[in-house]
């Protein structure tokens, strides 16, 4: 009973990351149809806002990360992106690399590449009881944090104007431009989104692990990229589902497997990816109108 | 009359592929044209442009006397101009209400917008029966009147159709005629484009026959439809046989 209320906790939590990154990369996708790797340095930088600010109350120095995040996304679309709206998809992916590679350069050029110890939210170190079993605070608060995210921004989507506009652009962007929706806006509004929850993710991910290095936000990219691709490119509700569902066996793979096996376990993980793409290339929530971009 | 929308001398080019030619043609407020014409003609391209999808190589066009080519989309919405593309394009995956109040996206009158939407609800209960079902659901007639809704509730000066009629039953294709020809006595301008001659010419007050991207005959529609160089006109005979 311990272990499965552990492993449920820490498959949540894990899931939780995984699903608001994933999220994060699907806006971008559905919209542009753009695979934006360097989302990756949006939570590498929203982490170092943190390290800075380290001292700072938590919430000035979470404030501080979410500027920075949003401000570095809406200049890489600004500056990166936009010239590049009407080109190829494979293009904007290389275009995206490079970014990621500038900025992860650029960190290690003016901040070294030697991990910095940050504990940004000391307080949720402690554990807690569920009956019998010790659970640590800091993933119930992931858990949380992901469920009142990823809430609001369902209201978002469903339940304002903007949000409209922003799911009939990821549905056909040429036919919402049509009926009045500004590109520009839309598109600028997903970058600002993708780098708030990139900051989130940054704060909750930097406190488990308790380090920030350039490099810090690329493995979570790649394993959300992942679900993205089980979930559905484009679909967002197949990224949430897609980010919860690696979570989840990554905790069991990492809780199952044989001790010598485990340190193979994405090995473990990729291969059930690929099964499940052989079954569904599309993806478990194929997105609608992918051919159409902007 | 006055001028809504002047085109002259528009030349639109795919790479080597020359779709118009040096097209000009004149919408008056209050009518109802059509531009009618073999497939490949170019009468999709000519919407294609006034709404700003394709950029024009060369040739004006001018909406109530202001330019417009080349502008982004949503401006030329914002400027009036509605256009209900070829194949409906509903978003099959939002709602038949949600399409409808993106019809309205520029608009800022709010209650106003929600009693059109009843408004079009009354028109077409098929709508009101399933406003919170996902368009896709739709039927084509169905689509074709979502769409053309959706357009109107932008409140545009000018409503360009393309192909209305493509693909639906006969007693589906006169509702949507006679919706637009109500659309028309609420003031608002037609644009259509139509393979379907025989029925736009009974709707239109004046036709341009289009053929290879250039306009090969116009005129008030009545008197169109008599003349014996129209058939000409329409399937390129006066080309090959050096009639025009």
């Amino acid at each position: 009973m311990n272990a499965a209320i552990q492993i449920a906790v820490d498959a949540m939590s894990l899931g939780g990351l995984y699903a608001l990154t994933a999220l994060g990369i699907g806006l971008i996708f559905s919209v542009m149809r753009l695979a934006n790797f360097a989302h990756a340095e949006l939570v590498t930088c929203a982490a170092y806002a943190l390290f800075a600010l380290s001292g700072q109350p938590l919430v000035m120095a979470f404030s501080g990360a979410i500027v920075v995040a949003v401000a570095l996304a809406v200049v890489t679309e600004r500056i990166a992106f936009r010239p590049l709206r009407r080109a190829d998809p494979t293009t904007m992916m290389i275009a995206s690399f490079t970014v990621s590679m500038l900025i992860q350069k650029l960190l290690v050029f003016t901040l070294g590449s030697r991990p910095k110890s940050l504990d940004p939210v000391p307080m949720l170190s402690q554990a807690v009881s569920i009956g019998p079993t010790q659970v640590s605070l800091l993933k119930l608060v992931t858990i949380a944090v992901c469920a009142v995210l990823l809430l609001a921004l369902t209201l978002f989507l469903k339940r304002t104007s903007f949000g409209l506009q922003m799911r009939a652009a990821a549905e056909n962007f040429t036919m919402a431009q049509l009926t009045g929706v500004r590109a520009n806006a839309v598109i600028v509004v997903a970058f600002a989104l993708s780098g708030g929850l990139a900051a989130v993710v940054a704060l909750l991910f930097a406190a488990q692990s308790g380090f920030v290095q350039p490099r810090l936000g690329v493995p979570l990219m790649i394993t959300a990229f992942v679900a993205t691709v089980i979930g559905g490119m484009g679909s967002l509700p197949g990224a949430v589902i897609g980010g919860l569902l690696v979570g989840v066996v990554t905790t069991l793979l990492q809780a199952y497997l044989p001790p010598d096996l485990r340190p193979f376990r994405e090995a473990f993980l990729f291969a059930l990816v690929i099964l499940a793409l052989l079954v569904r290339p599309n993806g478990l929530f194929p997105a609608r109108g992918l051919k159409e971009r902007i | 009359m006055t001028a809504l929308l002047a085109i002259e001398g528009l030349a639109v080019s795919y790479g080597r592929i020359s779709a118009l030619r040096g097209v000009s043609l004149q919408v008056d407020s209050g009518e109802i044209v059509a531009i009618v014409g073999p497939n490949g003609a170019g009468k999709s391209t000519l919407l294609s442009c006034i709404a700003g999808l394709v950029r024009p190589a060369a040739g004006v066009i001018r909406f109530r006397g202001d330019a417009i080519a080349g502008q982004p989309l949503e401006r030329t919405v914002r400027r009036g101009i509605a256009l209900v593309p070829e194949g409906r394009h509903v978003f099959a995956g939002l709602t038949v209400l949600e399409n409808l109040r993106l019809g309205a996206t520029i608009r800022t009158d709010r209650a106003r917008v929600a009693s059109e939407i009843d408004a079009y609800m009354d028109l077409f209960p098929i709508l009101a029966d399933r406003r919170h079902a996902p368009a896709g659901t739709l039927s084509g007639g169905e689509q074709q009147m979502l769409v053309i809704a959706r357009g109107l509730l932008s409140n545009p000066a000018l409503l360009m159709l393309d192909e209305p009629s493509l693909g639906l039953a006969p007693r589906i294709t006169d509702q949507v005629y006679d919706l637009i020809e109500s659309v028309r006595a609420r003031g608002v301008t037609v644009l259509l484009v139509e393979q379907n001659a025989d029925r736009a010419l009974r709707s239109a007050d004046r036709t341009y026959v289009l053929n290879t991207g250039a306009v090969r005959l116009s005129g008030a529609s009545g008197d169109l439809r008599g003349r014996p160089d129209f058939e000409a006109a329409y399937f390129g005979l006066d080309l090959v046989g050096g009639q025009a």
